[in-house]
């Protein structure tokens, strides 16, 4: 039987932890706010990129000579996940790197390459000694571009060195506070259909589909521009989308632990005084049966 | 033919510009394009400069400064690396930008400046303070023109 005191004792522990996942459930809505503004306020320029490239990718006439665009067969992947960088934030982590497992099994008959985002993606992959060919971590807690400049470099390196013959982005979008959608998305080559089509939100496409482009510098200058730019703007999106979701998941999870952690300090403190009430009942037992049997 | 296109400026950190305008000058490398309604397709590498657009009766402007401009026949987007309005433009602090830049000129045999750099750097603060000066002129007309009604 558990005494007043170790009920007092659970009741102070359960209220520590309690105040400690406030705390985090407050530092992560104090950066979520951020996070979120990066990624929303990307958006524009994301889709804005994606649709100049699709069109501009439709007028152009030969697009075997831009390495970007060259279709290969695919034999050597290369596979892009980005976890969060911290754990305690419901089943985030193990969400995204479920479906990048899958996805690996998926593609077992390949070479598989990865580039691990983030510090939970490291070491699950290590743990499971995947072949890793580059870890970036700490990046996710605040999206930043240069380190975005930096990922995309590396991998359009891989990529032209034909190391690697598809590539292939693998992370949770910020959709709201309360859920994320897990997304894998082919980054190269480029897709025509998919870079088309990929937005539903974009406004139609313009009238002067048909018309060829004037250039004020030669197609092949720009386009050789434009990709990187593109490639760049999709890895930026992906850690700002990741940071979003993860802030916004652990934002969630520890909301859920307080509200969890004041139900068992309701229930303790109940228990407690039942207990308290039947010693206190058992002593008045004892002193009216000690008085009748003086009396 | 409608009189007015869209023009879309953008940065990867928010939309700066969403407007419906009537003509626009755009910084593209080596000069400026003018754009009408109905323009040629057009794709180009962006310079760094001022771009000034016509919605209304009322002439605005704002910085772009690198990136890419597509434009479409009712629709002009530009994908700047960075840009601003005339009316966020911190003036004080792009003219310690300039003449920080212009100190590093002064010195042209100094080895450790990466040239580049402070080139771009010197025409970024020129720029701002190019459009921060006009939108302040056009304050100051504005209001004499608004104090001579009266």
């Amino acid at each position: 039987m558990p005494t007043l005191l170790d009920f007092r004792r659970r009741i102070r522990s359960v209220k520590n932890t309690q105040q400690i996942t406030r705390a985090m459930k407050f530092i992560a809505a104090a950066r979520l706010r951020r996070a979120q503004e990066t990624a929303v306020s990307l958006r524009p320029y994301a889709s804005g990129i994606r649709e100049v490239l699709a069109s501009a990718m439709s007028r152009i006439e030969n697009p075997e000579q831009f390495p970007m665009l060259a279709e290969r067969p695919e034999e050597r992947i290369l596979v892009l996940v980005a976890s969060g960088e911290r754990g305690l934030c419901g089943a985030f982590n193990a969400n995204v790197l479920r479906r990048a497992f899958e996805f690996l099994r998926d593609h077992g008959d390949q070479t598989l390459e990865v580039i691990a985002i983030a510090k939970k993606s490291r070491d699950a992959f290590r743990k499971r000694s995947w072949k890793i060919v580059g870890e970036y971590v700490d990046i996710t807690t605040k999206a930043d571009l240069g380190k975005a400049v930096e990922i995309a470099a590396e991998v359009m390196k891989r990529y032209e060195a034909r190391e690697a013959d598809s590539v292939y982005l693998i992370y949770n979008e910020f959709k709201n506070v309360m859920s994320q959608t897990l997304r894998v998305e082919k980054l190269l080559p480029l897709d025509r259909a998919a870079l088309a089509t990929h937005d539903k939100n974009a406004p139609p496409a313009s009238s002067a589909d048909s018309v060829d482009y004037i250039y004020e510098q030669p197609a092949a200058e720009i386009f050789n521009k434009l990709v990187p730019r593109y490639v760049e703007m999709q890895i930026y999106r992906m850690l700002a989308e990741t940071s979003a979701a993860e802030h916004a998941a652990r934002m969630t999870a520890m909301e859920s632990a307080t509200s969890n952690a004041s139900d068992v300090i309701d229930a303790l403190t109940l228990h407690m005084n039942k207990v308290r009430q039947a010693a206190i009942t058992r002593e008045i037992i004892e002193v009216v049966s000690g008085a009748a049997s003086a009396g | 033919m409608a009189d007015t296109f869209t023009l879309e400026v953008v940065t990867p950190a928010r939309q700066v510009v969403r407007e419906a305008v009537s003509e626009a000058q755009i910084p593209v490398r080596g000069g400026y394009i003018g754009v009408m309604p109905g323009h040629t397709p057009l794709l180009a590498e962006m310079g760094t400069g001022e771009l000034t657009y016509r919605a209304g009766n009322r002439e605005l402007s704002c910085t772009a400064m690198g990136g890419f401009v597509e434009v479409l026949a009712d629709r002009v987007i530009v994908l700047a690396d960075a840009a601003e309005l005339a009316s966020e433009i911190d003036a004080a602090r792009a003219q310690a930008a300039l003449d920080r830049a212009q100190k590093r000129f002064a010195n042209p045999n100094d080895p450790n400046v990466d040239w580049k750099r402070a080139q771009d750097a010197l025409e970024r603060a020129q720029v701002r303070l190019q459009v921060a000066a006009k939108a302040g002129s056009a304050a100051v007309n504005a209001a004499v023109t608004a104090s001579d009604h009266s």
